[in-house]
């Protein structure tokens, strides 16, 4: 990331230098920080909002009631965990703070599914199958809340913010098919 | 005219404090506290997002913008992409705050409800972090070989890609 952003700028100057409009830098580089600070703080309003009836959702039991609908759906995806292992109740949570768009409770809940997939490892610093499936559900990430996307929508003025709630879960879910396909086909090869 | 989407925010804005009350949840605290969440996410997010738009920015100004989306149109065309979703789709598994920052920019130059300010946000939100993501999962428990894990990740976000530009073809018509 480091030589990416530093480049940017040479990049910029080198194409302000061939196109002689140095001042014109200059606006954008001050003007570009002072926007984001506008910014910030309607972006910082919308996302209080909906953390805060978020948190009240989980707290009301919204996770519990999502894992319940999910563990069907899961349990065939991960076949190789014993019954009623304690990895599986972490990767409902997981899946389920995912879908709400609870990122800070999805991250622990994964991690944890993480620590005990590895009780169940092998060959130590190898990944198993049912850690790459976790991960392909993670990488998707599909949301039905997408609170960030949504208070930068409100934040840059939109009509309709969630407009396009509908669409990108569709896509993820695109995403997810053609993941978990490809989980499963080259689960067998790439040992 | 009002959509389904005008009544959504509504609904969950007045749905969610009543589901909780019914719940037996102090919710006027439990809100206090997410909202606390919200605002340090906001000023976790704020320095990044200076650094890429303050960049992104400098790049437009200058013209090297223009040279970049000017030479990548006609091979981002011939797959049916506009152009100015590469650098978009580029960082997307790399840095979830640097897309954000990127989406951010594409509306504000193009607006939030223009095609490219949708499709950004469609992008935005229907793939997560997934370099981020394998490094963070997979090194909390010690393993280096992901196997096929990166494959999958990355295809399936090329995947999200293709899907969000026909999908917002189609749903907004």
């Amino acid at each position: 990331m480091d030589y990416v952003w530093t480049l940017l700028f040479v990049a910029a100057i080198v194409a302000a230098m061939v196109n002689g409009r140095p001042e014109a830098l200059t606006k954008a580089a001050t003007e570009g920080a002072a926007a984001t600070v506008q910014l910030g703080m309607t972006l910082a309003g919308a996302l209080a909002l909906w953390n805060g009836l978020l948190r009240v959702a989980a707290k009301g039991g919204v996770l519990d009631g999502a894992g319940r609908l999910l563990r069907p759906i899961l349990r065939p995806l991960f076949p190789s965990l014993p019954a009623g292992h304690a990895a599986f109740t972490h990767i409902v949570a997981n899946t389920s703070a995912n879908l709400l768009g609870l990122g800070s409770a999805a991250t622990p809940a994964g991690l944890k599914a993480m620590a005990e997939l590895e009780t169940l490892n092998p060959k130590r610093g190898t990944a198993t199958d049912a850690m790459c499936t976790l991960l392909v559900l993670n990488t998707v990430g599909v949301g039905l809340f997408p609170a960030t996307v949504l208070s930068l929508r409100a934040a840059m003025g939109s009509n309709d913010p969630a407009a396009t709630v509908v669409p990108a879960v569709l896509a993820s879910l695109c995403a997810l098919a053609a993941g978990l396909i490809l989980d499963r086909t080259l689960r067998r090869r790439w040992r | 005219m009002s959509t389904y989407s005008d009544w959504l925010v509504p609904i969950i804005v007045c749905g969610i404090p009543l589901f909780g009350l019914l719940r037996g949840i102090p919710v006027y605290a439990e809100f206090v506290e997410g909202a606390r969440e919200g605002l340090l996410l906001a000023a976790r997010l704020l320095p990044y997002l200076a650094a890429i738009v303050v960049a992104i920015s400098a790049l437009r100004a200058s013209g090297a913008m223009d040279w970049l989306v000017g030479a990548l149109a006609g091979p981002m065309a011939a797959l049916g992409l506009p152009a100015e979703l590469l650098p978009l789709a580029a960082i997307r598994p790399i840095s979830g705050s640097g897309a954000l920052a990127l989406t951010a920019d594409l509306m504000r130059q193009h607006g939030a409800d223009s095609a490219i300010g949708r499709l950004a946000c469609v992008v935005q939100g229907s793939t997560d972090t997934t370099l981020y993501i394998i490094a963070v999962y997979f090194g909390s428990v010690g393993v280096r070989r992901v196997r096929h894990a990166l494959a999958c990740g990355l295809i399936a976000d090329a995947v999200a890609m293709f899907a969000s530009v026909y999908l917002c073809r189609w749903w907004f018509g």
